[in-house]
């Protein structure tokens, strides 16, 4: 007979369960940490990379579940908030979206776990590095899981924090402290137009879950009014924060303060791209038609994806532009990120959300590897940064010269054996089929300006001979910083070969007819039948970027621009001059109106109100005093006047 | 002549007004004192009148009541004062006034 009681299935059936554990082990392990594990390095190791690896795991198992099949795990919510008409759930979202995701974040998350644990090796605050690396994937992991808008501008908050922590982690040199500052305020101005977005949706639908928001939107395109544009800029307010557009890009160039791999996460692989992929979950918002109310009537036509769209351009552009004279290497990489984000929000607006997110994917594996590649280079020359003073790298340093030439390759797009050229290739086929050539041929541009500055540090800094004592003694570093920079070379080589575009246009328009995904045949050179004009397009300019790289800056001992260009060079090292513009415009503006409300503070609600309060009972006080003689007889007089009077009051 | 309530009644308030003359007006704290049971008195004076006029006993038994209260709050009272001389030596109320601010 058979037992009819079978030990408990494997695999368990509750996924949700699974997918909590990935939001909060590293919670646990950031918590332990600070709370007691801090004496031990080796259980700190131990556990943060456990729970990252852990969570990686079973991002992955996830994935397969649900990620491919296309299907929603029905979780079921914690009610957490209820007040009047607003009820707000800590869910979570696992679907096609947030499953690949999970897995980037994770992954990342994981590799630079491990190549933290050489980078800081002799970091006497390695404990409290890794407890707020716990701290920042747990707030990632929760934007990328949340079902809901304000859940999303909880862990959107706490992904600030963190990065600030981090980007602050040496908080004694006064640079680190004031770009943390720098980011965190920065983003505190996006984040201000994004809750006046939500609460404006909130009013409008009475509702802030992902689904149901959907669903009304689905049903009645009208259901926003008037406030459609509005509602969907506000929203991207909050991207333009924490993705860095313009105008608010200036706090990630200066975040490059913080610890290189923290760079590689926060500011390449994960932070900066919550901004994209919160846009693509909130895509149905910017479907709905664009109409404006009574007094910005004027702008008549002009959506929310049209400012999407040529926010993203611009930036692209103008990062890209400056990165061509940054000297310190991770700052042109981080202006380098800049446009590539650019490039994401570009395709939001051009209505590819897919496209975005699969350069997102894809650029989180190259923008990783180069920063950590990056690091390699930062900790072999002892912490120089400066790549005129680097030179001749390759031969010293073979294995970050190859892996983070592979990453090059990716990030311009080199043709079949990059994945950043099929989803470079699929943003311009957006912009394309969204009918803006503009924007097409400023993408177009940014690949040639791109293999630019890509080529001109790869050359200075790798190739060539040593121009300092520290580069000339260079040598790669140990295996757990080498091993994630291999491991993160495979798929900035072949993650384009996946069809993960017609992934995300799957998950993100699930009724949206097959694109006619062309044959597994023809896979690698699907972009040339694809979109031709781009892909050739974007060839020619990588070609021409690198032969001006070449012709400038081969055998170069120093760059010939500020002498050839010295107008032009000047600005881009001045970076365009955004941060004397704030200087000039907003911080005055900012510190008038401080000033105004302290004053206000200190003269009227201190001055008056409250001092004026006390000074008058004070003065009441006073005066009674007067009438306490100490004289026994005078209170009984006064008494028996006062039963006298109430007596003659009483008879009357 | 006939000896009538307002009789009572006046000899009464002429009391009372004595008494509190002396509480305002005195200065040693047992003079005082003897005012204020001469106030007391003075009502219990006005209560028998009262009763007494309006065939109704309860006055009456309200006097025995304030008579008995005001022997112990004698005993208590001239206690305090007692010891009140003792500690200062001085029974006279402007000296009383540590309570002042």
């Amino acid at each position: 007979m058979e037992p009819t009681h079978l030990p408990t299935a494997f695999p368990p059936t509750n996924f949700q369960d699974l997918a909590w554990a990935i939001l909060m082990l590293p919670l646990v392990s950031a918590l332990a940490i600070t709370l007691g594990l801090r004496r031990s390095r080796v259980l700190t190791t131990t556990l943060s990379l456990t729970a990252v690896a852990v969570g990686f795991g079973l991002s992955v198992w996830l994935f397969f579940l649900f990620g491919i099949s296309g299907q929603h795990l029905a979780a079921t919510p914690l009610a957490w908030l209820s007040v009047g008409g607003l009820d707000v759930h800590l869910g979570l979202t696992v679907d096609s979206l947030s499953t690949l995701m999970l897995m980037v974040v994770t992954g990342v998350s994981f590799l630079v776990h491990l190549y933290s644990t050489g980078y800081m090796e002799d970091d006497p605050e390695y404990p409290r590095y890794f407890a707020s690396l716990g701290f920042f994937t747990f707030s990632m992991l929760g934007i990328v899981l949340s079902d809901n808008l304000v859940q999303t501008f909880i862990f959107w908050e706490l992904v600030g924090v963190s990065s600030y922590l981090l980007v602050g982690f040496w908080y004694d040199k006064p640079a680190a402290a004031d770009a943390a500052k720098k980011a965190f305020l920065t983003n505190r101005m996006g984040d201000f137009g994004f809750i006046l977005g939500i609460l404006l949706i909130w009013g409008a639908t009475g509702t802030v879950s992902f689904d149901a928001l959907a669903a009304k939107m689905g049903a009645d395109p009208a259901v926003l009014g008037s406030l459609s544009s509005l509602a969907g800029i506000l929203v991207f307010l909050g991207a333009v924060g924490k993705s860095a557009q313009l105008p608010l890009h200036v706090w990630l160039p200066d975040a490059m303060e913080g610890p290189t791999p923290v760079s590689a996460l926060i500011h390449a692989a994960t932070m900066v791209a919550a901004g994209v992929y919160m846009l693509c979950r909130v895509f149905f918002l910017f479907e709905l038609p664009a109409a404006w109310p009574g007094p910005l009537a004027f702008l008549g036509h002009l959506s929310a994806l049209d400012v999407i769209a040529w926010t993203g351009g611009l930036t692209s552009l103008f990062a890209g532009v400056i990165a061509i004279q940054q000297d310190d290497i991770k700052r042109i990489l981080a202006y380098s990120t800049l446009s590539q984000l650019g490039y994401m929000v570009m395709a939001v607006g051009c209505g590819g959300p897919d496209a975005a997110m699969f350069h997102l994917t894809t650029h989180a594996c190259f923008k990783a590897l180069l920063f950590l590649g990056a690091g390699s280079v930062i900790y072999a020359c002892h912490h120089e940064q400066n790549i005129w003073r680097m030179g001749g790298l390759a031969k010293r340093m073979p294995i970050t010269f190859w892996t983070f030439l592979i990453a090059t390759m990716a990030l311009c797009g080199l043709p079949v054996v990059s994945s950043g050229f099929y989803s470079k290739d699929a943003i311009f086929a957006a912009a394309l089929a969204a009918d803006r050539p503009v924007l097409f041929v400023l993408g177009i541009l940014v690949v040639g300006l791109t293999t630019l500055y890509m080529s001109r540090l790869v050359i200075i800094a790798f190739l060539g001979s040593a121009r300092s004592d520290a580069a000339s003694h260079a040598a790669d570093p140990g295996r757990n910083m080498t091993l994630p920079l291999i491991i993160l070379a495979v798929p900035s080589v072949g993650l384009g070969w996946l069809p993960l575009g017609a992934y995300f246009r799957h998950a993100i328009f699930p009724h949206a007819a097959e694109h006619g995904m062309s044959e597994a045949s023809d896979v690698f050179f699907e972009p040339f039948n694809h979109s031709p004009l781009g892909a050739f397009l974007g060839l020619g300019l990588l070609a021409f970027g690198l032969s001006v790289a070449y012709v400038a800056y081969w055998g170069a001992s120093a760059d010939p621009m500020p002498a050839r260009l010295p107008r032009l060079s000047r600005a881009l090292r001045n970076r365009l001059y955004a941060d004397e513009i704030y200087e000039a415009t907003v911080i005055p503006l900012h510190d008038g109106f401080a000033a105004l409300a302290g004053g206000f503070d200190r003269w009227v609600v201190q001055g008056f109100f409250v001092r004026g309060a006390s000074g008058a009972v004070d003065l009441f006080g006073r005066g009674l005093r007067l009438a306490q003689t100490g004289n026994l007889q005078t209170y009984a007089f006064l008494f028996v006047a006062g039963v006298a009077l109430v007596v003659l009051l009483a008879l009357k | 002549m006939t000896v009538g309530l307002n009789h009572y009644l006046v000899v009464s308030a002429l009391l009372f007004s004595l008494g509190l003359f002396g509480v305002l007006a005195r200065r040693n704290l047992l003079v005082i004192y003897m005012s204020l049971e001469l106030m007391l008195n003075a009502a219990n004076l006005a209560l028998v009148a009262f009763s007494r006029y309006n065939a109704n006993l309860k006055g009456q038994v309200m006097v025995f009541f304030i008579i008995t209260v005001a022997a112990a709050e004698v005993a208590v009272g001239l206690a305090l004062i007692v010891a009140l001389y003792r500690k200062r030596g001085t029974a006279h109320v402007e000296d009383l006034n540590s309570l002042r601010l």
